[in-house]
């Protein structure tokens, strides 16, 4: 089988791997790298799970092949915070309880990455509209639209 | 893994990617955002033996105001567009309507050209492109032509596109000044497929239509404008009772189909309710405009 080399950098670290073209970018992530705190749902670019940021922007890594990710650079959970020093998204999602099962919060955590990133004052609509973009089936969002508002706050605080 | 083999090809510049295509033929396809495409293949209902991966052809991605008209390459990222001054002041239509576009990690990577291509009845910007009278750029091995938007969409996922032609830029008129726009459509959640969806414009001049456009997705195999309901609006008050006439013309002329996820007389409906919406705050913006 054909291979393509790939060099990426992932949260600050430079891979270098010989992948199938058909290595979905999802895969590539948690098979090749061993980073699993991507997940993997629907595989079809509807619910989400595996968003991470690439180049800065959110993107579905089931909808993208790894040699599609040659020369970028990738931010995914792990790179947020620890449990001694959370990210301040994190620290509103375990005090606000944004999850329950968790499996959805790593995408839940990026997608309000970028939305504070390019807003960091958004209304309680615009955060409803970009945390859509990823399904939850337990916490019914509530708690969730609730985090980042608290996040949006203490980001503030600490900023300057 | 999900998607089936295929040989990969890179092209780093759009006359490699039109040789690749022109060698492959009906082979390969074309893998832009990706955002349909690899959704298929991770399906298995798509299985190119060959895709030519055209995300390195910077030169195909920009927005850009030229001789009247306002020219977005093909490999421009939805997300571009939606932040994009240009669109903003010279394709409101566009503007409202790509905000409608799946959800913002999907409009990141997807592409306009890619969009456009795929030619999804379902999706907005087929639409917004027949209502505003766009152009396609194709170019090929054998030079360069240009396809009229009512003419590029031929079917069901079905393009006037030739397998060795590539999209590469589309073309929109220098937005009239004045010109009312509405894009409104009905989907179970934001962010899925709309059930039907308008693009509207409209053009007023004391009191009376002067010109109008409605384009319904959703509602056919292909974008479909409904000229007998742009008909009957033109020389009438601009007016809701005019505009509920004109939705019940348009609810008359559209066949639309029923599946899993709505009947086609309910469809029917949402073309009524979603054209006398549309056109009240097209005539909204009319006004404000003037």
């Amino acid at each position: 089988m054909e291979q393509v080399q790939v060099s990426v950098t992932v949260n600050g670290i430079r891979y270098a791997r010989a992948v199938e073209p058909r290595r979905l970018l999802s895969d590539f992530i948690r098979h090749d790298l061993g980073l699993t705190g991507t997940h993997v749902g629907c595989e079809q670019g509807v619910c989400g799970m595996c968003t991470v940021l690439i180049d800065g922007q959110t993107a579905r890594t089931c909808l993208t092949f790894a040699v599609q990710a040659d020369g970028v650079e990738i931010t995914t959970v792990e790179a947020l915070g620890t449990p001694a020093k959370m990210h301040p998204l994190q620290r509103a999602f375990w005090e606000k309880h944004g999850l329950q099962c968790g499996y959805c919060t790593p995408a839940m955590l990026l997608t309000a990455v970028e939305l504070l990133n390019s807003n960091p004052n958004p209304t309680r609509d615009e955060i409803c509209e970009a945390m859509s973009a990823i399904l939850c089936r337990c916490t019914g969002y509530q708690t969730i639209v609730d985090a980042v508002e608290s996040a949006a706050g203490a980001m503030k605080g600490e900023a300057r | 893994m999900k998607p089936a083999p295929f040989q990969y090809v890179r092209p780093s510049s759009v006359s490699d990617a039109l040789a690749a295509l022109a060698r492959y033929r009906d082979d390969a396809k074309v893998l832009a955002g990706g955002q349909s495409l690899i959704a298929l293949m991770n399906l298995r209902l798509v299985k190119p033996a060959v895709l030519v991966d055209i995300n390195r052809l910077s030169d195909i991605a920009y927005i850009r105001e030229e001789n009247g008209t306002v020219a977005i390459g093909a490999l421009t990222r939805q997300s571009a567009v939606e932040s994009s001054g240009v669109i903003a002041r010279q394709c409101p239509l566009m503007a409202e309507a790509i905000r409608f576009v799946a959800h913002r990690p999907i409009r990141n990577r997807g592409t306009v050209g890619g969009n456009l291509a795929h030619a999804d009845p379902t999706s907005e910007l087929p639409a917004v492109a027949v209502a505003l009278d766009a152009t396609f750029v194709a170019r090929s091995t054998d030079g360069q032509r240009a396809i009229s938007a009512a003419d590029f969409f031929v079917g069901l996922l079905s393009s006037a596109l030739a397998s060795k032609e590539l999209l590469t830029e589309m073309r929109i008129p220098i937005w009239p000044a004045g010109q009312g726009w509405s894009f409104m459509e009905v989907s179970p959640r934001a962010g899925d497929y709309a059930l039907v969806g308008v693009a509207a414009t409209l053009q007023v001049q004391e009191g009376i239509c002067q010109a109008a456009r409605l384009v319904y997705s959703g509602v056919g195999a292909r974008p479909t404008r409904v000229a007998a309901a742009e008909q009957m609006l033109l020389g009438g008050p601009a007016n809701e009772a005019t505009f509920r006439a004109a939705g019940e013309v348009a609810a008359g002329q559209v066949d639309p189909s029923s599946d899993f996820h709505a009947t086609g007389d309910y469809r029917r409906d949402l073309v009524r309710v979603l054209t006398r919406r549309a056109l009240m705050r097209a005539l909204d913006r009319c006004k404000k405009g003037a």
